[in-house]
């Protein structure tokens, strides 16, 4: 394996692999903070339950994301020290945001998770506040610095010498906004449905579940309205790639000559040789009326950018095909929760949610989509860059390091995740097959005495 | 002093902090690891007591000093990053595999023998890690690695694999472990309230003091000649009869203070021992940041840059500092009265 290819897939899996417990790591200190204000509102201990075992399987996952974001942190340099001599004064400020959003997040996790019983209800509800935004402004910084190297901006090349350096206008890049509102709404969308379609599922074999019946109701709170306004911050993303990055829209459009009125090409077999898609759907008018919000929009194809320039059109195409699929997908289930829900009382909410059986049923089938349409669109963002590493300015095969034999590093670390990604999805199992069983009928008509027990023995 | 210059500063202000802070944690692993008698499993618990709060904002600390390493000195990071590709990673996949092991243990709620599985783990990735991060130190510290323009070319094992593997990187590597051992068996006589507890560390914290001296004098006696720049510093600059003298004194006073049993006391000699012992070593090799290569002013990033990282600093702390404060006093705040 060549040394390049080697950095490229160590860069890969461990931005894939860190990617999720990222998505999780903002996701979920929602969900547990609004388990715990609505115990705190209504004194109901099954909230109180459930924001404790949030706030555990959070411990798993922010433990082994921050472990993996270090591991990230060092890489840029390990592998990509030419590109950190060029971009570290540019777009080093995010990161050391990062490192105070990170440290936030970490000092009010510790906080949250073993102050239960140290400090006042209120204070332990506001560490888990803390710890929601600090988890959403650490995921913004580093999205940043990305969207930086999408569209570089901040600095000027005189002779091959970087001068006029300005880290605030290279923060405020033209991705910037797009990106980040895109990946943050990611995240409440990918983790809301996924903790929803496991209660999903686990109420479709118990319907009356007290527990469950909750749990559903906040993730869909969470990942239902970011799930609907996904399609309407891609479509700004999208506009601002068709602007930006031509060869990067093209290859996700597999669009291969420059055209007016481009038609939106929907899946299909790419052929570099011939240079044409086969066996796609195509809609007349469509990209250039997503791209360009205008039917005749002239959209540039693969035919204005050098051949060494181009991206892995097959990759990049099928990536933006599978999660605007995936994405579509999950704003219609989050329709369609919010359409039975809408107007109803929490209770009556609850009801019809955990009663309807189909829409249990395609809940379920969102719970993984989430995360791998998130994946989809990181490799759509980075492949679709190829071969830059910054836009325009430095190629990825310039800035890799000099060290040769990348491709043990690379068996090792990628080793390394399976290991870990095979313990935290069992780890995780467990603590969701055991969940506690109370039916909502017996549940309402406990005594607070008779609810205490039943949380000792919950445990 | 120049902006450069404070930046480094903060730098070693930052890996301070990790030393005392993350540095305990790993020493924390050290004593999981060897812990016997027959209080071994009230000293295992004890460790896992006492980081289970902090140990992730510990470890911050190394975050930030990487990240203001990359952003304000970013040619110097660049070339550490390709000379200690190999050690970095090694102790990269040590701190994975601490910090999940620890989480697994904690949060995973399986049954005993399962759970001392991941504490094997765990202690094992924490007495290995910080070597690693020692001999990294060691082989900048060496000036092993500091020639510019190395990398390209030259023999593989000359350039990627003896820098870090000499005599003198290893004995650093192996004072780091020492020291981080003592930290945490010096604060863990802190976290326990049980006399026969605290004797067990009060013995481990002596033991591992005098370890700390001993693996001390070996690295001095070994940078002789590897690492001349340092010596000339340690031995010969204005200053540092001045800081021999204060480090002596903080370390025999830490073991002063264990005999007599004054735990606060003892804390804050092996606390200020060992960070003299860090900003000996900045101080030694100022003005470089990697000698003999990289200088602090020539590593520099544009004034800009420097100028906004600081702004970044001071508006970070406001916020971090307090939030510290508020973690420890909420955590750490027991046990402490009893003593002393």
């Amino acid at each position: 394996m060549p040394d390049l290819l080697a950095a490229r897939s160590q860069m890969g899996t461990s931005l894939a692999f860190h990617i999720l417990f990222a998505l999780v790591g903002i996701g979920m200190p929602v969900l547990m903070v609004v388990a715990e204000r609505r115990w705190l509102a209504t004194g109901d201990e099954i909230y109180h339950e459930l924001a404790q075992r949030w706030a555990k399987g959070t411990a798993i996952l922010f433990a082994v994301g921050a472990v993996s974001g270090t591991v990230l942190s060092f890489e840029l340099g390990l592998l990509w020290p030419g590109f950190m001599r060029f971009a570290g004064p540019i777009i080093g400020m995010p990161f050391s945001l990062e490192g105070f959003a990170f440290f936030m997040e970490a000092i009010f996790l510790g906080v949250y998770l073993y102050g239960w019983d140290r400090i006042p209800p209120r204070a332990h509800l506001f560490a888990g506040v803390l710890v929601a935004v600090s988890g959403a402004a650490s995921g913004i910084t580093v999205v940043v610095a990305n969207a930086w190297m999408n569209t570089p901006t901040g600095f000027q090349v005189v002779n091959g010498v970087v001068t006029n350096v300005d880290p605030i206008a290279a923060m405020l890049n033209p991705a910037a906004l797009s990106q980040t509102i895109h990946m943050t709404l990611a995240a409440y969308a990918a983790t809301g449905l996924a903790v929803a379609g496991i209660h999903a599922f686990l109420l479709l074999k118990n319907p009356a579940n007290a527990f469950h019946r909750r749990a559903l109701a906040i993730a869909l709170l969470v990942g239902g309205p970011a799930a609907v306004l996904q399609p309407i911050s891609g479509d700004l993303a999208a506009r601002q790639v068709a602007r930006y990055q031509p060869a990067k829209l093209a290859a996700m459009e597999a669009l291969f000559h420059t055209e007016r009125g481009a038609p939106l090409v929907l899946g299909g077999w790419t052929d570099m040789e011939s240079r044409t898609t086969r066996y796609a759907l195509r809609i007349p008018y469509g990209l250039s009326l997503l791209a360009f919000h205008d039917p005749n929009a002239e959209v540039i194809g693969l035919d204005a950018i050098p051949r060494a320039d181009w991206p892995n059109v097959q990759a990049v195409h099928w990536s933006f095909q599978i999660m605007v699929a995936l994405g579509s997908y999950m704003a219609l289930v989050a329709l369609w929760a919010g359409w039975v829900t809408w107007g109803r009382g929490k209770r009556e909410e609850r009801r019809v949610l955990a009663e309807n059986r189909w829409l249990l049923r395609a809940l379920v089938a969102a719970t993984p989509m989430g995360f791998i349409a998130t994946e989809a669109g990181w490799m759509v963002t980075e492949l679709g860059r190829q071969p830059w590493v910054i836009q325009g300015v430095m190629r990825t095969r310039d800035a890799v390091t000099p060290m040769p034999g990348l491709v043990v590093p690379f068996i090792m670390f990628t080793l390394l995740y399976c290991f870990l990604g095979v313990i935290v999805a069992w780890l995780l199992y467990r603590q969701i097959v055991r969940s506690p069983n109370v039916s909502e009928s017996v549940w309402r008509f406990m005594t607070p005495r008779e609810s205490g027990r039943w949380k000792r023995d919950a445990r | 002093m120049t902006l450069a210059e404070l930046l480094a500063g903060i730098v070693v202000i930052s890996l301070n902090a990790y030393v005392l802070l993350a540095g305990a944690d790993f020493g924390g692993g050290v004593w999981d690891l060897l812990a016997s008698g027959p209080r071994r499993k009230e000293q295992r618990d004890l460790v896992v007591e006492a980081i289970g709060p902090v140990w992730e904002a510990n470890h911050v600390w190394l975050i930030l000093a990487i990240v203001l390493l990359f952003s304000c000195f970013p040619a110097a990071f660049a070339h550490l990053s390709i000379r200690l590709h190999i050690p970095l990673s090694l102790a990269l996949i040590g701190i994975v595999l601490r910090g999940s092991a620890f989480a697994f243990r904690s949060y995973g709620g399986q049954r005993d023998e399962v759970q001392r599985n991941w504490g094997l783990l765990f202690a094992i990735a924490s007495v290995v890690t910080p070597v690693l991060l020692g001999m990294a130190v060691g082989a900048v510290a060496g000036g092993a690695i500091g020639e510019e323009g190395r990398g390209k070319s030259g023999a593989f094992l000359a350039t990627y694999v003896t820098p870090w593997l000499s005599p003198f990187a290893i004995a650093v590597g192996v004072f780091a472990l020492a020291c981080f051992a003592f930290l945490a068996a010096v604060y863990l006589t802190l976290e326990s309230d049980d006399p026969a507890l605290q004797d067990d560390f009060r013995r481990r914290g002596i033991a591992s003091g005098i370890a700390v001296m001993v693996a001390g004098i070996v690295a001095l006696a070994l940078s002789r000649g590897v690492a001349p720049s340092l010596q000339q510093g340690l031995l010969g600059a204005p200053w540092a009869p001045p800081l021999h003298l204060f480090t002596g004194a903080a370390a025999l006073g830490s073991l002063a203070a264990l005999w007599f049993r004054r735990w606060r006391w003892a804390r804050i000699a092996a606390a200020g021992e060992v960070s003299l012992i860090l900003w000996g070593w900045a101080l030694a090799q100022y003005p470089y940041l990697v000698p003999p290569g990289y200088t602090i002013a020539g590593a520099a990033a544009p004034a800009i840059t420097l100028k906004l990282a600081l702004g970044a600093l001071v508006l970070g702390g406001a916020v971090l500092f307090p939030s510290l404060y508020y973690l420890f006093h909420v955590f750490k705040g027991r046990g402490q009265s009893t003593t002393v």
